[in-house]
């Protein structure tokens, strides 16, 4: 069992609902990122860093402009493992970043200098489980907690088979579309999240498009948890670190009064 | 050749390149467009009905046109396929008739596209409207001001321009941005992609719309000539014009494949020739030969060719440099220019900068014996850009 889910299951077995939100790795600034990191980090069970990327299909405008910021700051996908490093330890956090940076670096190599810098999982939104084989056996073999998401398009066949290669927790895409924040919860989400369900006992987490804490709940009703993406990346960059804890806060104490 | 018929693989492989590099979401899709364009193929009624539309929409056969004053100045024989000839001015109708026909069998309700120089955006918005289905187009914004003839071309045809202003603001952020589109409305949409590239079953499904294009000038050059061109040659931006000509040839062993992609302002600096000076990388659903820095970050590519304007190239190509089968060559704007004057004033054609790379390499380059030049498109679409250029 990875480390991020040996922790995750405790969690859950505990009976909390899991917050993983989402920061672009570099942002506000090179210098004040490891403040934003802890600020975001004290409410979160996991916390996904994000690597810039020339090409981010998957990320609607928000995460966009946030990417192609950090990379104005200069920080690539290499920097950002490096800023990760620099992290006081704490709470686990996973990087989440396209694949071609991987491709490029080697996945071996992308593997071991993930984990190196203290990186416990890995989500990489743009292959599929038939491309993923090599990059997974070189996760597992530094520690890399694997963590595949799951589409409301996704046959049932094919569930089974995505949710048998999570090591970490699974990832169920909430809608069709790209990262961004909706005005409701997708009511696709529970379709996807009962087959999820069916398939693992694997913590699953409810991601794109849940925005605050009203969707968190109704989102962690039937899931384990949330990932929160666009959301903080708009609250940190336009009310700061004090503000996208605030708004963290707020979603934490809305999932902690579904445990009680 | 025996290996070239084994590809490409089940998923899509060339070799160690194509693939299937996409978001979960999108497998579904791509099986099904997949399983629907077996189906079809093995439908005769959907074949006659493509050949019915290659003859009345696109007009095929182009004719094969002996280019007999320029290949003077090349000091070759040059034989031109006239793509040019084809409605909406260039070969991509080929590919857009074909895909559409295959998304209305398929019960989709809605098209989209990206488009770079606009002449794909074009075909596609031709496409759709000849069969009553709503188009959205993406282009980038650079691409927009500089092919504003298209823009309004496509918009006339009832298609939905999106400028697209991310990234480079070209051709490879128009395909991310048609993507995100694609993801989010997957269940009714057909994404009618313009070249060789993207994610299996794309690059197969274009190539082999396109190989109208090498099929008849195989048989159009045999009947001309009584023997095969000594060498084919096509600009190279995604590569679909190319493998269109170049599928046809492949057991040929003595015709020579030539490629001609974009130096830009030169190889040294900003270009479009990812296989000259490309490394394998993933770009738009497939891993092929692709310009990015040392991080894996994409390039942007420079070409005064919005069409040749791309940091990545179809799989197939990938796979055609590293086997040795095709070879390619890089030309750069001012050669182009000038081939686009030299072919304009020797035969009375203006082609699109695209092909006028094609043209340039034949002109600037020791080739001798018959040459079948694949005449991608026309130029109206450019005479602006060049306007500037010579203005400068
Ligand atoms: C006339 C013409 N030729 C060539 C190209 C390049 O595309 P491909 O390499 O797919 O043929 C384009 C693309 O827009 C074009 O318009």
């Amino acid at each position: 069992m990875t480390a991020l889910l040996a922790h995750l299951s405790g969690r859950v077995d505990a009976g909390a609902k899991l917050l993983v939100p989402y920061v672009m790795t570099g942002l506000p600034d090179r210098v004040s990122f490891p403040a934003a990191f802890a600020a975001v980090a004290e409410h979160a069970d996991v916390v996904e860093l994000g690597l810039a990327y020339s090409d981010p299909l998957m990320d609607g405008p928000v995460i966009a402009a946030a990417g192609e910021r950090a990379l104005r700051e200069g920080v690539g996908p290499r920097h950002a493992l490096d800023l990760a490093r620099e992290l006081p330890a704490g709470v686990p956090r996973v990087v989440m970043t396209y694949y071609n940076p991987i491709h490029k670096m080697g996945e071996a190599e992308f593997c071991r200098v993930a984990a190196d810098a203290g990186v416990c999982g890995l989500i990489v939104p743009d292959i599929p489980i038939e491309e993923s084989g090599g990059l997974r056996s070189s996760a597992a073999e530094h520690g890399l907690a694997w963590i595949p998401l799951v589409a409301p398009t996704s046959s049932r066949k094919r569930v089974e088979s995505i949710a048998a290669t999570a090591t970490g927790f699974v990832y169920a895409v909430s809608t069709l579309g790209v990262t961004g924040t909706r005005r409701s919860l997708s009511e696709r989400a529970f379709a996807v999240v009962s087959a999820c369900r069916e398939a693992t006992d694997l913590p699953i987490c409810v991601g794109i498009g849940v925005s605050d804490a009203v969707q968190a709940v109704q989102a962690a009703e039937h899931a384990d948890g949330v990932v929160v993406g666009s959301a903080v990346v708009a609250a940190l960059l336009e009310t700061g670190a004090q503000g996208a804890s605030a708004f963290l806060a707020e979603l934490r104490s809305a999932l902690d009064r579904m445990s009680v | 050749m025996t290996e070239m018929a084994k590809v490409p693989d089940g998923f899509g492989r060339f070799g160690e390149f194509g693939g299937k590099y996409v978001p979960e979401a999108l497998m579904g899709a791509l099986d099904e467009l997949e399983r629907g364009w077996e189906a079809a193929v093995a439908d005769r009624a959907f074949s006659e009905e493509l050949t019915r539309l290659r003859r009345e929409v696109v007009g095929r056969p182009t004719p094969l046109y002996e280019a007999k004053r320029f290949s003077e100045l090349a000091g070759c024989r040059v034989l031109l396929k006239r793509e040019d000839l084809a409605h909406t001015g260039a070969h991509k109708i080929n590919n857009t008739v074909g895909q559409v026909l295959l998304a209305k069998r398929m019960g989709k309700q809605r098209i989209i596209a990206e488009t770079g120089a606009g002449q794909h955006g074009v075909a596609t918005a031709t496409a759709a409207a000849y069969f009553g289905l709503p188009c959205v187009v993406y282009m980038g914004a650079v691409d927009v001001s500089r092919q504003n003839l298209n823009v309004i071309r496509m918009q006339m045809l009832g298609a939905e321009v999106h400028a697209v202003e991310s990234g480079s603001a070209t051709l490879k952020d128009a395909i991310n941005e048609a993507l995100r589109d694609w993801v989010t409305n997957v269940e009714d949409t057909h994404y009618v992609i313009g070249s060789v590239v993207g994610p299996h079953p794309y690059p197969e499904l274009v190539g082999a719309l396109q190989s109208v294009i090498g099929d008849e000038a195989r048989a159009e050059c045999l009947e001309l000539t009584g023997a095969l061109p000594d060498e084919v040659v096509a600009c190279v931006g995604g590569g679909s014009n190319a493998i269109g000509l170049f599928r046809s040839f492949y057991r040929d062993q003595d015709v020579v494949l030539t490629g001609v992609e974009a130096a830009g302002e030169g190889l040294d600096k900003r270009h479009g020739a990812s296989i000259s000076r490309g490394e394998p990388g993933v770009l738009h659903g497939a891993r092929s030969l692709l310009l990015q820095d040392d991080q894996g970050l994409i390039a942007e590519a420079h070409s005064i060719s919005a069409g040749l304007d791309y940091p990545g190239v179809g799989p197939e190509h990938a796979w055609l440099a590293t086997s040795g089968r095709a070879r390619y060559v890089a030309i750069d704007d001012h050669q182009a220019i000038r081939g686009f004057k030299a072919l304009a004033q020797s035969e009375g054609i203006l082609c699109a900068l695209e092909t006028a790379h094609a043209i340039a390499y034949v002109l600037d380059t020791d080739v001798s014996g018959t040459v079948l030049l694949g005449l991608s498109g026309r130029g109206d679409k450019d005479v602006a850009t060049i306007a500037e250029v010579l203005s400068r």
